[in-house]
């Protein structure tokens, strides 16, 4: 089994930490002068998305976990599974809703993204930074409305709902940062 | 440019400093044959004429060989290497003023650092309200631990009751239990100035034993809003003790599978020709600039910091 020292540590670094896959969010070399060494460690755990601070006494081995990034089209799901495919292989495999999580309101089949997988398995998935996504439903927006700060809900053909100005219409494409849920602009001509 | 002129003046302060004082300047090797057997500390090797050379982690070896030849009292701003960090406190090349006081005991040290804090730290007028600590009460204060009273389980379930959770191996020894409560639970705590005095025996491989408690060793150190800026003792004059203590220290390297370090043999022989009584301080000048000018990393008071190669 691989595994990293803790003076590997760096951020990114994928470990496992009861028997979960985490990812070093950040690394602190802590040490007396004269006496042992440490490593202050904030740790994503890859599965819950849970955020913990652990410390390491430095020298400290510790399993690395098989955890890899790889870019995959989105293809489509079936209601219990999310199917990606690598566009390199054509290797297909299908995330369940447990790794999908609240990111099922960004995929749009055809989308490239960034799957997370550990033993082969995938344990989350990175929609793309920004998405185009056509408006299914949205109020007409009464002008002068300022209340609202001159924005209105829409519903997006995957089912999220975005704040948006009240110019935008149904059918309108439009780019959406998938890192905050927040409108960017209307798709330009492609 | 700001951070490299106020090195410069504090340069130029602590030689004057130690001028006033009849306290001479040296200069030591930094690439020397022999180097520490701290397990804790690990040194740079270079190799050269078939042989390996350390870059020196101190200049104390050195500096008491000249104390041992009636130097008289003696400081030196030097660089010098650990095979530690790079990390918010930590780099492989820093700064260090160290200097040593034959006649001083702890507290007339104490006392000198606290004159020349006052003389280069303006910006914190608490430099002339240094609070005096023991290990034992700081503990105390923080945790129901009694670091001089060896017990693992209460230790463990004081961590436990306080919500810390001790990393595996932590426990193991309890020098490394007590290393990790002060720099994980108590140092984020500390605030403002203070000497923490009366360490436990067995982390101070070279202070001489306190003769009322030889449970705890001479040896203090300054802390700055929790950064521990610098460690002094009093001195070990004994080579026989001293030669006990690094062969100590080579078996506990062994024990983790470090490489033994030979004994620096000229160290221990002028130990043996008689070093005299005398109490030493190391000082980071890189981490006391940090906390002086409000940086948050040593790195920022460096000209350049560490680069790490391709």
């Amino acid at each position: 089994m691989a595994s990293y020292s803790t003076n590997e540590f760096k951020s990114g670094l994928k470990i496992m930490l009861d028997g979960d896959p985490c990812n070093i969010i950040e690394n602190e070399f802590i040490k007396p002068g004269k006496g042992q060494a440490f490593n202050r460690v904030k740790i994503r755990n890859l599965k819950t998305g849970r955020v913990i601070d652990k410390t390491f006494k430095s020298g400290e081995k510790v399993e690395a976990a098989d955890v890899l990034d790889t870019d995959m089209q989105y293809l489509y799901s079936d209601g219990e599974y999310w199917h990606f495919m690598d566009q390199a292989t054509y290797e297909q495999v299908q995330a369940d809703a447990m790794a999908i999580g609240e990111q099922t309101q960004w995929l749009k089949e055809q989308d490239i993204c960034k799957v997370i997988l550990w033993n082969g398995v995938p344990i989350g998935i990175e929609p793309p930074n920004f998405v185009n996504l056509a408006v299914t439903e949205t109020g007409p927006g009464v002008r002068g409305d300022t209340a609202q700060g001159g924005v209105k809900p829409a519903t997006l053909e995957t089912g999220a709902t975005v704040r948006v100005p009240l110019f935008i219409e149904t059918g309108d494409v439009l780019k959406i940062d998938t890192r905050t849920g927040e409108y960017v602009s209307r798709a330009k001509d492609e | 440019m700001a951070m490299l002129r106020m090195r410069a003046t504090w340069l130029k302060q602590i030689r004057v400093f130690f001028e006033e004082r009849g306290v001479l300047e040296v200069e030591t090797p930094i690439l020397a044959p022999a180097t520490v057997t701290d397990p804790q500390t690990e040194s740079l090797a270079i190799h050269f004429r078939h042989r390996d050379y350390y870059l020196q982690t101190s200049p104390e070896y050195h500096m008491k060989r000249l104390l041992a030849a009636d130097s008289g009292p003696i400081y030196q701003i030097s660089r010098v290497f650990r095979a530690d960090g790079p990390g918010r406190l930590h780099h492989p090349e820093f700064s260090l003023l160290e200097w040593y006081r034959p006649g001083f005991d702890q507290y007339g040290l104490m006392q000198e650092i606290t004159d020349l804090l006052a003389r280069l730290c303006r910006a914190h007028p608490a430099v002339a309200d240094i609070e005096t600590i023991s290990y034992q009460d700081l503990f105390a204060r923080y945790t129901d631990i009694d670091p001089l009273r060896e017990d693992k389980a209460a230790l463990l379930s004081w961590c436990d009751m306080a919500g810390h959770e001790c990393p595996t191996g932590v426990a193991d020894s309890w020098s490394t239990a007590l290393d990790w409560v002060l720099s994980i639970i108590i140092q984020p705590q500390m605030e403002g100035l203070s000497f923490i005095r009366d360490y436990p025996a067995d982390q101070a491989a070279l202070a001489r034993l306190d003769t009322q408690d030889p449970r705890t060793a001479r040896r203090f150190e300054l802390y700055a809003d929790g950064i521990e800026i610098a460690n002094g003792f009093e001195e070990l004059t004994d080579a026989d003790e001293q030669c006990r203590r690094f062969e100590q220290e080579n078996q506990r390297r062994c024990l983790h599978g470090q490489k033994p370090i030979a004994l620096d043999e000229s160290f221990l022989m002028a130990l043996e020709q008689g070093m005299p009584e005398t109490t030493g301080v190391a000082l980071g000048l890189d981490r006391l600039l940090m906390w002086e000018s409000g940086m948050n990393s040593i790195r920022e008071t460096m000209a350049f910091g560490w680069q790490a190669g391709q």
